[in-house]
């Protein structure tokens, strides 16, 4: 089990360092030249070749990718063409506010997918089987850009519920501002007992939080679905159920349990939708999230930007899906780890 | 499995010689579309799709305003609320959206369809030359498909389009170099079982050719899984074209391209309901329709999911 974790984790530093150079070479190829970017459009050639040379421009690509690899272990990630401010700060100061919404959605899609993909597993064939089957395939079809689209014209527009985007409040941003002490809103909220603030801050993130979900909860009913009735047919259960085992207690407890290792997986394979599909939701809600920095920073070629973004978030999704083998190798020991 | 097959007249004879000569493919297909019948959502999702693709063929014909389809502005009739004239409204520039999205109708399915079997056509083959070979040849070929694949496929898609230039075309290759990897792991996968079978080794022993048994015995093998991937990836890679169009990367301004409508009505959400709503409600309809074939023609091929 050690070993293999060992072996998964430098495994993990190799395709992390893969990609790196990839994005890094691509980001270089760029048509229209980054120095130029950064001294704006009336800069004389001078200052052009200053600003190259301070760029580290002026060097052969393996020689900038060396260096640049060095910068990024010392935790120097550049500074961002946009913003002008370190990329790291910048990473370090989104992030967070990405990671909420995202785990939010994630735990409302498990704690609603999973016990719905057991239930319509027992019922299945029945009404309420067909009605969930389209529900999740619908679920997975949406663009998340449009159900939050449509999700503000329900709660702004017609029933005037929900703030049309933002993370807080201004008038409670100034009022009762959050004492900062992890970065997490939400969590220094609770922490410091900022009631006003959490209660705006949750008021912000029903829309954003759904909206992410709609993909999840539909993937985990479908899995658990169909894991469930796999399972529903072993032997095993047969024997539970001539022993006078509750039904519910063989659902919700014995099946249950050996059904939600290929849901794993699949929580696994979502996180990395969740990650980009973060992208698109703060884009509308204008979530100072991770995903608006990146689309930003796309949109104006500001590659150190784009490559630290790029790098986290692959850090990010081969981190839980290393997190996930190892959980299901623990949860469930006929997993034979090679 | 597939049932019997009742010969009545010379097309469906000549068909049946046909489906016999392409072997596992056919009999796969013929089954799917069997149990597909049978299956009432796949079968909507299936006339939905047959609905789309005529109403993107005929587009010239069908839509009112084929000039404002294609981006002709009608400044008089700015942000009109669907009605008689306009069944879907207009948009900002007093162009009519049932005509517009017509038109985007193609690009989306031309994209999706393109994308997809170029995909196929990369990743197929390289799957089945790793799985077949193995050795040295598949470690290179896999080792290059994980990198591609340790990294969601759309991100990917949009550090590409971010660094050859915006625009529909830029986006449909990025599309491509960040798809074909799924079709080498999955044909790999396939292939490598099949590789032991004894049809293969027999094959082999008879002196025939590694060419022709990945060509003749190998890949038709494979279609069934493929063309099912193929059908949800239609789909994906609707949602992907038109993502990439709503944050800017994919088609650019005036092409009537699904995601880009949405986002140019995103501004008007909260006065001109209409302007986002329909193109995103065609978006959601033509992957759904998609999806549901996909997931009927995969239960009915995992035997585990058997219903």
């Amino acid at each position: 089990m050690l070993k293999y974790a060992a072996r998964r984790i430098a495994l993990m530093v190799l395709v992390l360092v893969g990609i790196s150079v990839i994005v890094f070479f691509l980001s270089r190829v760029v048509p229209s030249e980054p120095a130029s970017l950064y001294v704006g459009p009336l800069a004389r050639p001078e200052q052009l070749e200053a600003a190259k040379i301070k760029l580290g421009l002026d060097q052969p690509l393996p020689v900038q990718y060396v260096r640049y690899m060095g910068d990024l272990v010392r935790g120097d990630w550049g500074v961002s063409l946009r913003t002008r401010r370190p990329v790291n700060e910048d990473i370090l100061r989104f992030l967070p506010n990405s990671l909420e919404l995202i785990v939010m959605s994630l735990s409302l899609s498990i704690l609603v997918g999973v016990p719905l993909g057991a239930l319509v597993a027992k019922k299945k064939d029945r009404f309420l089987d067909h009605f969930a089957r389209l529900g999740s395939i619908a679920g997975v079809s949406v663009p998340s850009f449009w159900l939050a689209l449509l999700f503000q014209i329900l709660f702004v527009r017609t029933l005037g519920l929900l703030p049309v985007g933002g993370r807080i409040s201004m008038s409670v941003g100034i009022l009762s501002p959050i004492h900062e002490i992890t970065g997490f809103m939400l969590v220094d909220a609770v922490i410091t007992g900022n009631l006003s603030a959490l209660q705006d801050l949750l008021r912000h993130s029903v829309m954003p939080v759904l909206t992410l979900a709609a993909y999840p909860i539909g993937m985990f009913t479908r899995m658990t679905r169909s894991t469930m009735l796999e399972v529903l047919g072993n032997d095993y259960i047969r024997t539970a159920r001539s022993f006078g085992v509750k039904e519910n207690r063989i659902t919700f407890v014995y099946a249950l349990k050996n059904a939600i290792g290929p849901t794993l997986t699949v929580i696994g394979l979502t996180f990395a939708y969740a990650l980009l599909g973060a992208f698109f939701v703060e884009v509308i809600f204008s979530w100072p999230g991770i995903g608006v920095y990146a689309v930003n920073g796309i949109l104006s070629m500001d590659y150190p930007a784009i490559l630290g973004v790029c790098l986290v978030v692959a850090f990010f999704y081969i981190l839980v899906n290393l997190v996930i083998d190892l959980l299901q190798s623990a949860l469930d020991p006929r997993i034979n780890v090679k | 499995m597939g049932g019997k097959t009742i010969i009545r007249g010379p097309i469906s004879r000549l068909f049946l010689r046909w489906s016999q000569r392409c072997g596992p493919l056919m009999d796969d297909l013929s089954m799917n579309i069997h149990i597909l019948k049978k299956d009432k959502l796949a079968l909507a999702g299936l006339v939905m799709i047959i609905f789309f693709v005529f109403a993107a063929f005929l587009a010239p014909v069908l839509a009112p305003y084929p000039a404002q389809g294609l981006g002709e502005s009608d400044l008089e009739s700015r942000l009109e609320a669907p009605g008689r004239d306009h069944w879907f409204g207009t948009d900002r520039q007093g162009r009519d959206l049932f005509s517009r999205i017509l038109y985007g109708l193609r690009i989306s399915l031309i994209a999706a369809f393109g994308v997809t079997f170029t995909a196929i056509l990369i990743g197929v083959p390289l799957g089945a030359i790793a799985g077949y070979y193995g050795g040295l040849v598949d470690e290179i070929i896999m080792r290059i498909t994980d990198l591609f694949l340790s990294f969601p496929a759309l991100l990917l898609a949009i550090i590409i389009v971010s660094v050859i230039g915006f625009g529909l075309q830029n986006a449909i290759l990025a599309l491509v170099i960040s798809w074909w990897p799924w079709y080498t792991r999955l044909v790999r996968g396939i292939t490598i079982s099949l590789k032991e079978r004894a049809f293969v080794e027999g094959a082999r022993s008879l002196g025939i050719s590694n060419t022709r048994i990945l060509l003749k015995h190998i890949v038709p093998n494979c279609f069934g899984p493929v063309i099912i991937q193929a059908t949800v990836d239609i789909g994906t890679v609707i949602l992907a074209t038109a993502s990439l169009g709503f944050i800017g990367l994919g088609a650019q301004p005036p092409q009537p391209e699904l995601g880009l409508m949405i986002s140019e009505g995103r501004d008007y959400v909260l006065e001109q309901w209409w302007y986002a709503t329909f193109p995103g409600l065609i978006i959601f309809l033509l992957v759904l329709s998609f999806n549901l074939v996909g997931d009927g023609l995969r239960d009915t091929f995992d035997p585990r999911m058997k219903r």
